[in-house]
């Protein structure tokens, strides 16, 4: 497992420079860690920076997920408490990209990329059933794995692991009734 | 039966009172586990399925950030529960990322012998069940008598049949030995014969041919678009395999082919899988006949491995390491950042993203789930398609349903 | 079997005439037993008899949720073959069963389905809970796993492992095969005398108010030294508000 960033020639080079011109010149935050390269964008880049990879470096998504950073060890103050990454892999060259948004908590919205790739469907909703972050121009974002009368959002750091008693909320039926 | 050989569809948009709702599970013997379908219907014809989900969902993500490392692998057994070992290498894959551990080459060969094994054992279980549905019975029974054979090999090099829960960060929890050795070669020696009857069953069965070929037709662009991987994107004609695209362990080391076809229906998907078995079997081959020697574990210097008993009893430096990574109040450390690090599981790309907050416990374990992935296909290639047709449909995109809620 | 033989009492008490007096000094009208002949009452017999024909024709309703539902597939397939003790038969249709199988965890969302489907069933049924998952919760003591379907379920025989090993399986289709061979069946108060305690607790738990119900059980927890590893945490600190 060497790190990318020590190698001679950068892999993400080319990528990086396209998504620079597309995104409108502002200098990208970066970080590289073993050989994973995650890209920072905010929630008005995402769109652009996920068409233009698609339709010009030929980029496929990979997976959509969400993470929860409250209380994360050295989060910076006024930082995002969520952030959904977007894993894209293009299919020639072998080359993967890790695009990360955040998203505040006040505001827990992103735009869907349903419209680009069928596939992002039901991550999406699955984010949104699990962090409450909701996606615009989803076709139809509902609970996908918890009850639709849930009202909590389990994976958000706040609720606890054994949830707040609704696994025990069911009728009892007995040997005298059944 | 396809569309195109039915009567035209006279019903249309304007006719939809004639529409009939039909609910399909969530226990249904197709389903093979938990999976609910709600159907719109026209006479038999399948017009839209919308696929409800979640009726095995159990939380494992949430899990897998109050378990440590170590720990978390009883856990990733139970998500693609056909295949444990796979989800073990792929969890532990991540965690040596994420620690920059580099495994003894005899390390990576167990990997791999036990990966290999466990895709032979889901893509039996896939074609045997999947035979089972559509009226073959035989071909089931000879899937499972080798699937138990696979599982003597668990239970001998782990003591148990089913969950071995086996890797260990940086090794595995005990090294081979003579009799597990012995067991793999028992499987490899028996699988061809049971493979050829078995094609037999499913090849030549006119059963089975008809209400697979044909059926659920997968394209190129919709597999891509749908986000799928493993055998079902490569039976669309997406050639794309991490063990020879990205490789890991000692895959490089190896001769084998990806099969792929590029019809993208049950039928395509089924001999993908069919032919996956030969070449696993191939590798394991080679993998067992030249198994590196040395140690298993990475050096305990490095602070990561759990010692093996006598080292624990009769040294210092194990002890040490021993109490270390067992006391609840320690444990090992880890940077404080994220990977994501996939590998090829039966079923397509399983990856974890894995966030540390420089404990042992993860802060965040993401799984990319192909079976959840992968089955946003359904959907779309049930269109048009018979009630029958599901049965076929689902046994070719083998939905674990652990792994599709979790 | 010699029928028409005036008896009092059960199948083991003493063959008595109908006058009383003790059997042996064969009062007038009563019948000479010849040896090696069995006496006993009609109902018994065909007790008996209903009773020998459902053990050894078992239809489960396999409730396979999870892994434990291979391990179920397992011991359909040839190396364990369930048919040796006639329970083969699985039917999907709960209308057709007389034993469910819960295999596997049962999540919140599908618990209502699992009363449905028990409900379903005709009597007389049985319930067997495979695994620890089904029994207990297992290891996935999380927010979105029902503990135990006993909680909610009448249930027969308990399986421990997770997954069970395939002979478990069958000694629990065995154990079934002797209780019902007793009589013990899941409808009117016959159920198994040691499961009984353990029902009236969880019905009195039930019983209770939420909040203070739940409060009950995390109290089971600490004495029992149940506790999740990492220590005290955020986890499950606001529970019991």
């Amino acid at each position: 497992m060497t790190e990318a960033a020590t190698t001679d020639v950068d892999p993400h080079a080319g990528t990086l420079e396209a998504l620079t011109k597309v995104l409108g010149g502002a200098t990208l935050e970066t970080v590289r860690f073993r050989d994973n390269l995650r890209v920072f964008l905010k929630s008005d880049q995402l769109l652009p920076a996920l068409v233009a990879l698609k339709s010009e470096l030929a980029f496929q998504l990979i997976e959509i997920g969400g993470i929860d950073y409250l209380a994360y060890p050295g989060r910076a103050s006024g930082s995002s408490r969520f952030e959904v990454h977007y894993v894209l892999l293009n299919q020639d060259s072998h080359e993967r990209l890790i695009l990360k948004v955040g998203v505040e908590e006040s505001r827990p919205s992103l735009p869907s990329v349903v419209a680009h790739w069928i596939g992002a469907d039901w991550m999406e909703r699955e984010i949104f059933d699990m962090f409450g972050i909701s996606f615009e121009g989803h076709p139809d974002l509902r609970r996908i794995l918890m009850p639709e009368e849930f009202t909590a959002f389990p994976l958000r750091k706040d609720y606890p692991l054994r949830g707040r008693g609704e696994r025990h909320n069911f009728p009892r039926l007995t040997r005298d009734e059944s | 039966m396809p569309a195109n050989l039915l009567d035209e569809p006279e019903i249309e948009s304007e006719h939809k009172e004639y529409h009939w709702t039909l609910n399909f599970g969530p226990q249904h013997p197709a389903t093979h586990t938990t999976l609910r379908l709600v159907l719109e219907l026209d006479g038999e014809r399948i017009v839209k399925a919308t696929p409800d989900i979640g009726y095995l969902h159990s939380g494992f993500e949430k899990l897998g950030e109050h378990l440590n490392f170590n720990q978390y692998v009883t856990i990733v057994d139970r998500k693609n529960y056909i295949s444990p070992p796979m989800n073990e290498v792929a969890w532990h894959n991540a965690v040596e990322k994420l620690l920059d551990i580099e495994l003894t080459r005899r390390c990576q060969y167990i990997r791999v012998i036990i990966g290999e094994l466990s895709r032979i054992s889901d893509h039996l279980l896939c074609v045997g069940a999947a035979a089972l549905d559509l009226g073959a019975f035989t071909a089931f029974l000879f899937c499972f008598n080798q699937r138990e054979l696979i599982n003597d090999v668990y239970e001998e090099m782990s003591g148990y049949r089913f969950h071995p829960g086996y890797t260990r960060v940086g090794g595995v929890l005990h090294d081979f030995n003579d009799r597990v050795i012995t067991k793999v070669r028992a499987v490899i020696a028996s699988l061809p014969k049971a493979l050829l009857d078995t094609e037999k069953l499913v090849y030549r069965n006119k059963i089975f041919l008809n209400r697979t070929r044909g059926i659920g037709i997968l394209t190129r662009d919709d597999a891509l678009s749908l986000c799928s991987t493993g055998p079902i994107a490569r039976a669309s004609g997406v050639i794309y395999d991490l063990r020879k695209d990205e490789p890991y362990l000692a895959y490089p080391d190896f001769d084998f082919q990806v099969p792929y076809a590029t019809e993208g229906d049950c039928y395509a998907r089924f001999q993908v899988r069919l032919e996956e078995i030969y070449q696993s079997l191939k590798i394991v081959e080679q993998a067992i006949e030249n198994l590196p020697s040395g140690p298993v574990n990475v050096p305990i210097a490095e602070k990561f491995p759990v010692p093996d008993k006598g080292t624990t009893y009769n040294s210092m430096e194990g002890l040490i390491q021993h109490f270390e990574l067992i006391m609840p109040n320690r444990g090992m450390e880890s940077p404080v950042n994220e990977v994501y690090a996939a590998i090829e599981s039966p079923n397509g790309e399983l990856g974890y993203y894995l966030v540390s907050d420089g404990s042992q416990t993860a802060w965040r374990t993401r799984t990319r789930p192909p079976s959840f992935i992968n089955f946003q296909v359904f959907p779309h290639v049930i269109k048009d398609h018979l009630i029958a047709d599901i049965g076929a449909i689902l046994g070719s995109l083998n939905i674990i349903a652990a792994e599709l809620d979790r | 079997m010699a029928l028409g033989v005036p008896t009092s009492g059960g199948p083991g008490s003493p063959l008595v005439n109908p006058t009383g007096s003790i059997a042996g000094l064969k009062p007038e009208g009563a019948v000479e037993v010849p040896e090696g002949t069995i006496l006993t009452r009609l109902q018994d017999a065909a007790t008996w008899g209903v009773n020998y024909s459902r053990k050894n024709s078992l239809w489960p309703m396999p409730f396979a949720t999870a892994c434990c539902g291979i391990e179920l597939m397992a011991v359909g397939a040839s190396r364990f073959d369930i048919a040796r003790f006639g329970a083969e038969v699985m039917r999907f249709s709960p209308r057709q069963c007389d034993l469910m199988i819960v295999a596997g965890r049962v999540a919140m969302k599908m618990m209502p389905v699992l009363q449905r489907i028990w409900l379903q069933m005709p009597e007389p049924k049985w319930c067997i809970s495979m695994g620890a998952c089904a029994s207990t919760g297992g290891i996935f003591d999380t927010y979105a796993v029902v503990q135990g379907i006993d909680r909610f379920l009448p249930v027969d025989i308990y399986i421990p492992g997770c997954p069970p090993r395939p002979e478990q399986i069958l000694r629990a289709i065995m154990d079934l095969q002797a209780k019902i061979q007793k009589g013990g069946s899941t409808f009117g108060k016959n159920g198994l005398p040691e499961l009984q305690e353990r029902e009236k607790m969880l019905l009195e738990k039930q019983m209770l108010p939420a909040g203070l119900a739940l409060a009950e059980e995390r109290g089971d927890e600490a004495r029992y030294g149940y506790r999740l590893p990492g220590g005290a945490g955020l986890v499950g600190r606001d529970e019991t508000k």
